[in-house]
């Protein structure tokens, strides 16, 4: 379903999106699929029981064999026939860098992926479509390298604290201002884990008597922290404005549930790139609407820092509104700058809340200070201080692969969601045998990919999910093309029917609730 | 070559099977079983088919469209 939106005045740019329908055979031939395994997935099960054959997962002990069943759910059994038949495709250990290309140790499973033996032999240069290493940072020689190794030598690996008892490092103030500068906004906070970011300081701004309009597809850890604070959570449809805005409405009007009072305070939690659809939120009309309803807004730009906007500052800056409007900007440091951790952005008395209020800031033990350095010298890089212009070459970079490597794939018939301008790339598979098929035919062409199913995705819709790099040179994508072209033809995953939709050119209004017009 | 190209397709025909129907992922001793059931079922489809959808169409032809018949059997029908 592709349209071009230009709502009112609110997009300065299009916005082209497109979640292409699952054709109806297609989808019924996968319920056969799976319909086929759950019946082999009984036998199995059956012959378990009884002794036939020798049970290699989980079970309770002789026992407790009377108690309440553990693992009788459909995680369960899931898990036991259909996960173990194609596990080879996770977990791969790999043994360099993480960049453009890596090195992945080889191993062979001699009972069905029950167990895995490595066989000694390292395959070098395998072509690295799963990382999430958008700007290219993940290096081990190079400025931010020697930077990183330098503040080891000083100050050692461990920080032995927790930022507020004995771990406040001079690095974290001058990273903390920097990242501040950075993202235009007053003041930020770093913390040690992005997932730990979220989870811990939701629970902080939030609890109850408030409410939390949360998108249907956000990450585990927004759920998570969403949850943890204890205030009422409501889901609205992805990326959908008008369920959101029927949402805004019925909240101020009915207030709380038993006893009508108005909410303490409204928060909306949306991302920036939502990592398994490939689609950009729509900031402009959410910021909008905020201003209308007057709640709060969190972002998090998880995958779109760094790897959005004319300058890398994120989707804020991809459409070219103000950073003041979003109340609390979170990112990671995980995917654009090569470390690991997150920041939480916003205004000072905010962050000033955050310092003392924060599991996250009173409890976990604050960042390793050559991961700190890491992101120190690969921020200037990105803003152009450090005197090169490698970073804004990157960003451009970045913008031209995911352009291209997106039109190709489109043109060669496969189904591909997401906005134009994600670097991250969903291809559909949809049948499960495809799903390990693809993961293993794409690792004989030497080229790794990360593949999704059950549970991470609604279960039809298995996918594989290519995230691009400014590291890939154009030979490198190249190769990686032409190899998903001979896999798509040999798996047969050309499904597009490439329906043209005549474009949706007017602004949306209370009628126009879907996204196509009939 | 054209058997080759032609054994090829079939192959590939059969790696389509294998993949819609999951049965890449089985053991052996999981596909035998399978591909007996599955044959099976074939066969017994192929059989019923032989056997009873010939005298089937006939009659239904006879019932819709009597004219088309044998020009004196018509006659005698008529007579009769």
């Amino acid at each position: 379903i592709n349209h071009i939106v230009h709502n009112g005045g609110l997009y300065k740019r299009p916005f082209n999106e497109a979640f292409e329908e699952t054709p109806m055979l297609v989808a019924v031939l996968t319920y056969v699929g799976y319909g086929v395994l759950t019946l082999f997935g009984y036998l199995r099960d059956f012959m378990r029981q009884w002794k036939i054959e020798k049970c290699q997962n989980a079970t309770e002990r002789e026992e407790q064999k009377d108690f309440v069943p553990l693992y009788q759910d459909f995680e369960n059994f899931y898990n036991r026939n259909l996960y173990m038949r194609i596990r080879d495709s996770w977990n791969r250990p790999i043994c360099s860098v993480p960049g453009a290309k890596v090195d992945m140790m080889e191993r062979v499973s001699h009972d069905y992926n029950w167990t895995f033996t490595y066989t000694g032999r390292v395959i070098k240069g395998i072509i690295n479509m799963g990382s999430y290493n958008y700007l290219g940072f993940a290096q081990k020689s190079g400025a931010c390298q020697e930077a990183a190794a330098k503040v080891l030598s000083q100050y050692g690996a461990g920080v032995c604290s927790t930022r507020q008892e004995m771990g406040n490092l001079d690095k974290h103030e001058e990273l903390e201002k920097l990242v501040a500068r950075f993202l235009g906004v007053e003041s930020a906070m770093a913390y040690g884990m992005g997932f730990a970011t979220n989870s811990m300081n939701i629970p902080a701004l939030v609890g109850k008597g408030c409410l939390i309009l949360s998108d249907e597809l956000n990450h585990a850890s927004l759920v998570l922290g969403a949850r943890l604070s204890g205030a009422t959570i409501r889901i609205f449809k992805h990326n959908n404005m008008q369920s959101l805005e029927k949402l805004l409405k019925d909240a101020i009007v009915h207030g709380q549930p038993r006893t009508r009072r108005p909410w303490k305070k409204i928060l909306i939690l949306v991302e920036g790139i939502y990592s398994m659809e490939g689609s950009i939120v729509r900031l402009p009309e959410v910021i909008a609407l905020k201003k209308k309803y007057k709640s709060y807004l969190y972002l998090d730009e998880a995958h779109s820092i760094g790897a959005l906007g004319p300058n890398g500052r994120g989707v804020v800056e991809y459409f070219g509104l103000s950073p003041e409007d979003v109340d609390v900007m979170m990112g990671t440091f995980t995917k654009s700058f090569g470390a690991a951790g997150g920041y939480i952005g916003g205004k000072k008395e905010l962050i000033d809340y955050l310092r003392t209020y924060s599991h996250s800031a009173v409890y976990a033990t604050s960042m390793s200070p050559p991961v700190v350095e890491q992101i120190i010298t690969s921020v200037k890089c990105i803003m152009g201080e450090d005197g090169t212009t490698v970073g804004e070459a990157r960003v451009q970079q970045l913008a031209e692969n995911t352009r291209y490597f997106r039109r190709r794939l489109k043109e060669m018939g496969f189904i591909i969601y997401g906005n134009e301008d994600s670097p991250v790339v969903p291809l559909m598979l949809y049948m499960p045998a495809k799903i390990g098929a693809f993961g293993r035919e794409m690792l004989k062409r030497n080229i790794g990919v990360v593949v999704v199913g059950f549970p991470a995705t609604p279960i039809i819709e298995s996918r594989a999910r290519f995230c691009l790099s400014a590291a890939h040179t154009k030979e490198m994508l190249d190769t990686a093309l032409k190899e998903i072209n001979e896999v798509g033809d040999l798996l047969q995953l050309k499904y597009s029917r490439r329906r043209l939709v005549p474009l949706l050119d007017r602004p949306f209004d209370e009628t126009t609730y879907e996204e196509t017009e009939d | 070559m054209d058997v080759r190209s032609t054994q090829s397709y079939l192959y590939w025909l059969f790696c389509q099977f294998e993949l819609i129907t999951c049965s890449y992922l089985m053991e052996p001793w999981e596909k035998v079983l399978f591909y007996t059931f599955n044959l099976c079922v074939a066969a017994l489809l192929l059989y019923t088919a032989y056997v009873f959808v010939a005298v089937h169409l006939s009659s239904a032809c006879q019932l819709l469209w009597p004219f088309l018949g044998n020009p004196r059997e018509n006659a005698l029908s008529v007579v009769k």
